[in-house]
C-alpha cells in the first residue's frame, strides 16, 4: 500500500539503483529472521559455558543439552501435560475476552454501571493471581474448571480496560456524523465502536496470550495432577531439573505460539492504519 | 470605512424566494467550569431555498455552533429554529440536512465507495440501489476511479471530496459545511471552491458554508453572513455583486478585491 496517493506503482526498470535497492531489502529481511537466532545461539552458549565451566552438578541446573535429552525422551508425558493446559489456557482466553467485550459494551451504552462497577472491577483485579486460585479451587474444585476460570481473570481486565477505551474513543465528528444520519445505538455499536475497538482489542489480547498461560499454570500449580503447571511442581520436588526445564520450555512455547496466532489474525484483519500505542 | 459593495452593482435579491432556514431570535449558552458562557446571542436569519451563504466570522464567534443548530446537534437556550418549515431533528430524520465536517470524519475500515454507501446504509434503504447512487455520487466528484481506496490511501482533497458525495448522497435539500477546506493546500481549495459551486448549480441544493477565509467566503457565496465575536452575534450580510458562472479567476477583479477588501476590514473590526 502506497502512502502517497499520487504515485501511481508501475513495474520501475530495471536499473542499477533499484537493484541496489532490492538488495538492501533483501539483507534487511535475512537480518530481520537470522538476528534473533543468533540471540538465542548466545544464550545457549552461555548456559552451557556457565554450567560446564563451574561444574554445576544436574540436579541443581541441567546443561541444555540434558534439557534437549530430556525434551526428547519425555515427549509423550510432556505432550499429554500440555494438553489440559492449552485447553485450560484457550479457553480461560475467549471466556475471559468474550465476557470482557460484553462488559465493556454494557458499561459504554449504561455509564452508569461503568461507575458502580468498574471499581469493583479494579478491586478484584489487584487480588494477585496465586491468591485468586485457592478460592477458586475451594470453590469449583481440583478439575479443569478453575483453572479455566483463573485464565479468564487474568484475561478479563486488559480487554475491559481496552475495550471501554477503543468503543468510547470514536471521533467526536464521526459521533456528529452517526446523529445526522439519525442513525440508532445499534448501528453506531456495530458500524464505528465496534470497528473503532478492534485495534484496541487486538492489543489487549496479545497481551492476553500470554498471560491466560501464566493463569493457567498458575492454577495447576494450587491444585492439579496434570498439566505443565503440575509438571513443573513434580519435577522441582523431585530434583529432575531436566524435565522442569523442559516443561518451562513448553509453557514458553505455547504462549509464544498463541502470541502469533493472535498477531496473525490482527494481520489480516486490521488492513487500515491505526495510531493505538501498544 | 469603504462603501460596501452591494452598493457597486446590483445584486438579485434572493430574499423573495421560499425560506428554507429560519432562525427567530436564537441564543445560545452553556457553562464552562462555574461561569456561563454566551455562544450566540439573539441571532435572526432567513436562508431562502437555495441560496449559497457562506459564514465567516473570527474564531469564537459562533459560526460552527450555528451549523450544528441548523442540523438539530444543539438546541438554543432561547428562540427558534426551523429548518423546511420543521424543527431541525424532523428536517434531519427526513434525510434533509447532509453535513462536511474539517476534516472529513471518513470511517478509515471503509473505501470510499462504503463511506459513501454508509449514509444510505444507516436509513435502510434498498442496499443495491444505494450502491449505485454512491457510485454516481463519487463519479460526480470526479473520484470514479478511486472507489476502492481506503481513506489512507487517497489525498487530504479526495477524502474531502469523498466526504461530500457521503453528504449529497441521500439528496439532501440542506448541505451544511463547516470549514471543509481550511486543512487543504491552496491550489487543491481553489479547484474544490469550483467544484463546489458547478455541484450547487447541478443539485439546487442550500448550502451554509462556514469559513475564517475572506476569498472563499467572497467567491463561493450569494451572501456572506459576518459574524462578530464575544458573544457571537451577526455584523452584517453582505451580498456578493458577482456574476453567478463565475470562476476562480475572478478574484483577479476589481469588482472582487473590493468585496474582499471591505470583508477583510469587517473581519478585524470584528475580531
Amino acid at each position: 500500500m502506497s502512502s502517497d496517493p499520487n504515485l501511481e506503482v508501475s513495474p520501475p526498470s530495471s536499473t542499477a539503483a533499484f537493484e541496489a535497492y532490492l538488495a538492501r531489502r533483501r539483507k534487511e529481511a535475512i537480518q530481520t529472521y537470522a538476528l534473533p537466532v543468533v540471540g538465542i545461539a548466545i544464550l545457549l552458549f552461555t548456559w552451557w559455558a556457565v554450567v560446564a565451566g563451574f561444574h554445576v552438578r544436574p540436579f541443581i541446573a541441567p546443561s541444555p543439552m540434558l534439557v534437549a535429552r530430556t525434551l526428547f525422551k519425555n515427549r509423550a508425558l510432556l505432550f499429554d501435560n500440555l494438553i489440559p493446559t492449552t485447553v485450560e489456557a484457550v479457553g480461560g482466553f475467549l471466556i475471559g475476552n468474550f465476557a470482557a467485550i460484553l462488559v465493556a459494551i454494557l458499561f459504554v451504552h449504561v455509564r452508569l454501571l461503568e461507575k458502580i462497577f468498574f471499581p469493583v472491577a479494579v478491586m478484584l483485579n489487584s487480588i494477585p493471581v496465586v491468591a485468586k486460585a485457592p478460592i477458586l479451587i475451594l470453590i469449583m474444585g481440583s478439575g479443569i474448571a478453575p483453572k479455566t476460570t483463573i485464565a479468564a481473570f487474568v484475561c478479563f481486565f486488559p480487554t475491559l480496560v481496552n475495550m471501554l477505551e477503543g468503543l468510547g474513543s470514536v471521533d467526536p465528528q464521526v459521533m456528529e456524523l452517526m446523529q445526522i444520519l439519525s442513525a440508532s445505538r445499534t448501528q453506531i455499536l456495530f458500524k464505528v465502536r465496534f470497528y473503532n475497538s478492534l485495534p484496541y482489542l487486538f492489543s489487549s489480547m496479545r497481551i492476553a496470550a500470554s498471560m491466560c498461560v501464566i493463569g493457567a499454570v498458575v492454577g495447576e500449580w494450587i491444585g492439579s495432577t496434570r498439566g505443565i503447571g503440575a509438571l513443573i511442581l513434580q519435577a522441582t520436588y523431585a530434583f529432575d531439573t531436566g524435565l522442569l526445564y523442559s516443561a518451562i520450555l513448553m509453557s514458553t512455547l505455547l504462549a509464544g505460539a498463541f502470541f502469533v496466532v493472535i498477531a496473525y489474525f490482527e494481520k489480516i484483519t486490521l488492513l487500515w492504519p491505526s495510531e493505538t500505542p501498544h | 470605512m469603504e462603501t460596501a459593495p452591494h452598493k457597486i452593482a446590483a445584486v438579485p435579491s434572493p430574499a423573495q424566494a421560499v425560506p428554507c432556514i429560519r432562525c427567530a431570535g436564537v441564543c445560545v449558552n452553556f457553562f464552562q467550569g462555574n461561569r456561563s458562557v454566551t455562544a450566540i446571542e439573539r441571532l435572526t436569519l432567513d436562508v431562502p431555498r437555495g441560496e449559497f451563504l457562506t459564514l465567516l466570522g473570527p474564531s469564537g464567534c459562533g459560526k460552527s455552533t450555528l451549523l450544528r443548530l441548523v442540523a438539530g446537534l444543539i438546541q438554543p437556550s432561547e428562540g427558534s429554529v426551523e429548518v423546511l418549515g420543521t424543527s431541525p431533528v424532523a428536517a434531519r430524520k427526513r434525510r434533509s440536512i447532509g453535513f462536511v465536517f474539517q476534516d472529513a470524519a471518513l470511517l478509515p475500515w471503509r473505501t470510499a465507495l462504503e463511506n459513501v454507501a454508509l449514509a444510505i446504509e444507516v436509513c435502510r434503504e434498498d442496499p443495491q440501489q444505494g450502491l449505485e447512487r454512491s457510485v454516481q455520487m463519487l463519479e460526480l466528484m470526479g473520484l470514479s476511479s478511486r472507489l476502492h481506496a481506503y481513506p489512507h490511501q487517497l489525498s487530504g482533497g479526495m477524502r474531502q471530496r469523498v466526504s461530500i458525495a457521503r453528504a449529497l448522497v441521500s439528496r439532501p435539500e440542506i448541505l451544511l459545511m463547516d470549514e471543509p477546506f481550511a486543512a487543504l493546500d491552496e491550489i487543491t481549495r481553489d479547484r474544490l471552491n469550483e467544484e463546489l459551486r458547478r455541484i450547487w448549480k447541478e443539485t439546487g441544493v442550500t448550502i451554509l458554508f462556514v469559513t475564517h477565509g475572506v476569498y472563499e467566503a467572497a467567491y463561493l457565496g450569494q451572501r456572506v453572513l459576518m459574524l462578530a465575536a464575544n458573544p457571537g452575534r451577526i455584523r452584517e450580510i453582505v451580498p456578493v455583486p458577482l456574476p453567478e458562472d463565475r470562476t476562480i479567476r475572478i478574484r483577479e477583479t476589481p469588482e472582487f478585491a473590493a468585496l474582499a477588501a471591505y470583508l477583510r476590514n469587517g473581519m478585524e473590526a470584528a475580531g
